[in-house]
């Protein structure tokens, strides 16, 4: 039947005066010589034209005479135009040249992984962050399965390539977080106080970062919240720890949103449940709540503001290591505050303006007594407060390049208090950057920048430069190499009892390929980074440490070779000594594992609609101090190797209208143990291995979403 | 009442539209447009000459909202036919870029409106698990905006059913609600007039399809 129509049409629309067709033929191939199909040829103006076959060749008659403007068209090339003339009946041979798409773009990638929906070609989405088994929805979990970040999981923190969590900072739409983590005990680490859901691009650099950023010597966690909302709506969850709720309102033009969210843990029922090893005396309880308030100024301009509070109280008793038969109490009340207000606008003429501010307060209260026993308790009181302001004008030159211009000031109060005993200090620290992107060509690109800082407490000034290159062979496969100096204050605790001190340097040197494609992405790194002006508190304050870490890094992850399975390997070498605090000579240090992997794997069982994941982690064992042997065996022994199995099941389902997700994790499920190192008393007669509070922890919570959007509802009841 | 309004309103402004076409469009148009029911041109060669050939129109007349729309939907089913994934972005880019200057000029347009949500859910099929939340929503309220231009579009619930038919339960997908939804599109289909010989037409022996299917 179609035959017949195709035959019927075929008679009915040739024209009848054929005298004036003209014959065009030809063949389209790309700049390598291979064929083209699929490239539309059309006579302009006219509808003439053809689609190139499966060989590049085309052929069609039109009744346009004499010269004319021939375009032949195809996605991801250069759309080119030629002169014909009609008459000549030539065979014409069309070379298409690739057009420069998003793809095919080198973007600068030594040192960083980048977790983004908007961008093509990023290693992770934000959504892998929250389904990784094992990291409980915890952004910084889910890193330590990435290669260069340490297993360290008796503190809170990113460890990276031999550096101390200190040495990691995180930024949220460019200001700096203070205190990202919630306030931990001896050695049970914090979680990250913050949604990962708030997040629509998180980039863990490990090394080699832009001069925008500063005060990390060794990594820098970059968060950039979500714009708009895509609808309203309203949520709730409740799980074996706590229960949450939240509500974010779009506003009817899709401008303006506001979103509030709250919630609560307790987690001593738990703990009556699953006795942990350390008794708990105090809560522990937390309770959180959060804002943000979004509106598009304009077709280009947007005013963001999101700020959080958490009350945390907790304490443990543990057996006493100095006094047998005692008990040790600790004890803690955390009140944390962060405010952050961003603005960006387009202000013409290709310049771009960001402005941010920020305030953030942060109050420990510690009470540390050990129980029945002379002297009374030791009262720690710490309080920070930070305010920054920052300003950056972008402008785009030519397609792809960027030149950024921008400043810093932050005014930090530090406080603290040890019973009587206060020391405080404030700091006044301004910083400028330069940097540019320049693209030489589409697929060669190099980012040169310099950033010059100023802290008054350290009345010291410093100047570090930044370099990288990256070079796209192929649309997958990039080289990259970079270079920096990094710079960083001493930690508060330095400062307080010593104002001589000065900054502490990292100079980074990274080499780095990758390969990522629409289903796998292959990525390997060799770095050299140097230490100097480290903090050391022995004989007295002084900047003398110095150190070094090396090491090389492989990451595999694939999507396609099992289906419904998404996997990534990480491994990490990594060898480190350093200088520092009180080490009498160069050591490895107690934070770093000399070998370090993790396995990753993601399941999806379209039929039951349930997600499983399963995190596998090692890590050889770390250093630890054992004060029985002589100085020149300095932290020479081991601990065990660190074996972690962690397991995920969601199930999603919808009740009545709510979007509804069930999870069950469980941490460690083999029950390996697990060491990370030992605690000797003064006389090193008697010591306590360092082990996680609850060898295993089981979590089920529910997770129900309401879209208040009167159109969702009518979707819903159809 | 409102609804009846609305379809006047619709009516009308596709009327104007029509009146300014040539003969040669007319006639190219009708062509191009008498077998998009049949599932011989559903190859990624074929919707491709097709998509290339509105393009052509489109480029040639300017003026006409029915070659971009066209060509858009032929590159979205093309979309839907690419077994490597990575082609469907640059694809959905192109249909978009048309349906853009289709609705600049023919403003909110039901027709438009439905192969917006097509796109929408051939960019969910990219990455389901991480794309979802994102596109699921937007295709289902794209149909939602295309009923409130011209809640008499058959198209509308033909594609309604489809996503009931082929989403799993859980996810608020059912067959019985797919079969009323499909019966309910080809009532509208029955009523359905087009403006011309040459405007939106096709989709009824699809909908008899997953009607059989829904009834299985």
């Amino acid at each position: 039947m179609s035959n017949i129509n195709r035959y019927l049409c075929l008679f009915i629309f040739t024209p009848l005066f054929s005298l004036a067709q003209h014959k065009i033929s030809g063949k389209v191939t790309d700049t390598k010589k291979h064929p083209l199909p699929g490239v539309n040829i059309a006579v302009k103006g006219s509808y003439d034209g053809a689609t190139t076959a499966a060989d590049g060749s085309f052929s069609f008659t039109t009744t346009a005479t004499g010269d004319q403007l021939l375009s032949a068209t195809l996605t991801n090339y250069q759309t080119l135009e030629l002169k014909i003339n009609t008459a000549a009946g030539e065979q014409l041979n069309i070379v298409l040249k690739s057009a420069v798409n998003a793809l095919r773009v080198v973007t600068i990638s030594a040192g960083s992984f980048e977790a983004s929906d908007d961008k093509k070609g990023t290693v992770l989405k934000p959504l892998d962050i929250v389904t990784t088994a094992g990291a409980g929805a915890d952004i910084a979990n889910a890193i330590k399965t990435l290669p260069g970040a340490q297993q360290t999981n008796d503190r809170e923190g990113l460890f990276v390539r031999g550096g101390t969590g200190y040495e990691t900072q995180t930024l949220i739409d460019g200001m700096l977080v203070r205190n990202p983590f919630y306030s931990s005990l001896p050695d049970i680490p914090g979680r990250g106080r913050f949604s990962p859901f708030l997040f629509k691009g998180t980039t863990f650099s490990s090394g080699g970062y832009s001069a925008q950023y500063g005060q990390g010597l060794s990594s820098a966690l970059i968060l950039e919240s979500i714009d708009l909302p895509e609808r309203s709506s309203s949520s709730v969850g409740v799980s074996v720890i706590g229960v949450s709720a939240g509500l974010d309102n779009l506003s009817k033009d899709k401008k303006t949103s506001y979103g509030i969210e709250a919630d609560y843990t307790n987690l001593s029922p738990y703990f009556n449940i699953v006795k942990p090893k350390n008794a708990p005396n105090l809560g522990p309880e937390i309770i959180g709540t959060s804002v943000n308030f979004r509106h598009k100024t304009s077709r280009t301009g947007m005013l963001k503001f999101y700020g959080y509070g958490n009350w945390t109280k907790m304490g443990f008793n543990s057996n006493s290591l100095e006094y047998p038969g005692y008990t040790e109490s600790f004890k803690l009340h955390n009140n944390n505050v962060y405010t952050n207000l961003t603005y960006r606008e387009n202000i013409g003429h290709d310049w771009h303006l960001y402005i941010g501010a920020s305030f953030s307060s942060n109050t420990d209260n510690i009470n540390a007594d050990t129980l029945l026993k002379n002297p009374a308790p030791s009262l720690i009181k710490v309080r920070s407060d930070l305010s920054q302001t920052r300003v950056m004008f972008y402008k785009n030159l030519g397609r792809f390049s960027v030149l950024r211009l921008g400043g810093e000031y932050q005014y930090a109060e530090e406080r603290s208090a040890f019973n009587e005993n206060k020391a405080n200090f404030s700091d006044n620290y301004t910083a400028a950057f330069a940097e540019g992107d320049i693209y030489f060509t589409p697929s060669f690109v190099g980012r040169v920048g310099g950033r010059a800082e100023y802290s008054s407490v350290l009345g010291e000034m410093n100047f570090a430069p930044r370099v990288s290159l990256a070079y796209k062979m192929n649309n997958y496969s990039q080289f990259s190499v970079a270079y920096g100096d990094y710079y960083q204050k001493p930690e508060p605790q330095y400062i307080r009892f010593n104002r001589n001190l000065g900054y502490m340097k990292a100079t980074h040197y990274i080499l780095s390929y990758q390969r990522v494609a629409m289903d796998y992405t292959f990525r390997t790194e060799v770095f050299y980074k140097k230490y100097t002006d480290l903090v050391k508190t022995t004989p007295a304050y002084n900047n003398n440490g110095s150190g070094y870490a090396q090491g090389v890094e492989l990451f595999w992850r694939d999507r396609k070779t099992f289906k419904n399975v998404d996997y990534w390997v990480s491994y990490s070498y990594l060898d480190t000594k350093r200088d520092y605090l009180n080490y009498p000579f160069r050591v490895q240090p107690d934070f770093a594992a000399n070998h370090t992997a993790s396995i990753v794997y993601k399941h999806f069982l379209p039929k039951l609609s349930t997600n499983l994941g399963l995190t596998y982690s090692f890590a050889t064992g770390r250093p630890y101090y054992n004060p029985n042997q002589p100085t020149d065996k300095f932290m020479s022994d081991r601990t065990m190797t660190y074996n972690s199995v962690g397991v995920s099941a969601s199930y999603l389902t919808s009740i009545r209208k709510a979007f509804t997700i069930f999870v069950l994790s469980v941490s460690n499920v083999l029950g390996n143990k697990q060491v990370f190192g030992y605690h000797y008393s003064t006389d090193g007669l008697r010591r306590d291995e360092v082990v996680p509070n609850v060898p295993r922890f089981i979590y089920l919570g529910m997770f129900m979403n309401f879209g208040i959007d009167r159109r969702q509802d009518v979707i819903n009841n159809l | 009442m409102k609804r009846l309004f609305l379809a006047f309103l619709f009516t009308g402004s596709v009327t104007t539209a029509v009146m300014a076409q040539s003969a040669q469009y007319t006639e190219a148009m009708t062509k191009q447009t008498s077998d998009l029911d049949s599932s011989s041109i559903f190859t990624a060669e074929g919707l491709q000459q097709k998509a290339n050939t509105f393009e052509r129109i489109a480029d040639a007349e300017k003026s006409q909202w029915l070659p971009y729309y066209y060509a858009a939907y032929m590159q979205v089913m093309q979309a839907f036919t690419l077994k490597d994934k990575s082609g469907i972005d640059p694809l959905a880019d192109k249909a978009e870029a048309n349906l853009d200057k289709a609705e600049a000029l023919s403003p909110k347009n039901s027709e438009v409106a439905c192969i917006r949500s097509l796109v929408a859910t051939a960019r969910l099929t990219v990455d389901p698990m991480s794309r979802g939340m994102k596109y699921g929503p937007e295709a289902a309220s794209l149909l939602e905006q295309a009923k409130s231009f011209n809640p008499e579009n058959p198209r509308i619930y033909m594609l309604q059913g489809q996503s009931l038919l082929f989403t799993p339960e859980q996810w608020g997908g059912s067959k019985s609600k797919a079969k009323t939804t499909l019966e309910l599109a080809l009532e509208k289909f029955a009523a359905f007039k087009p403006e011309s010989s040459i405007a939106p037409h096709w989709g009824e022996p699809y909908t008899r399809k997953l009607l059989e299917q829904s009834q299985q």
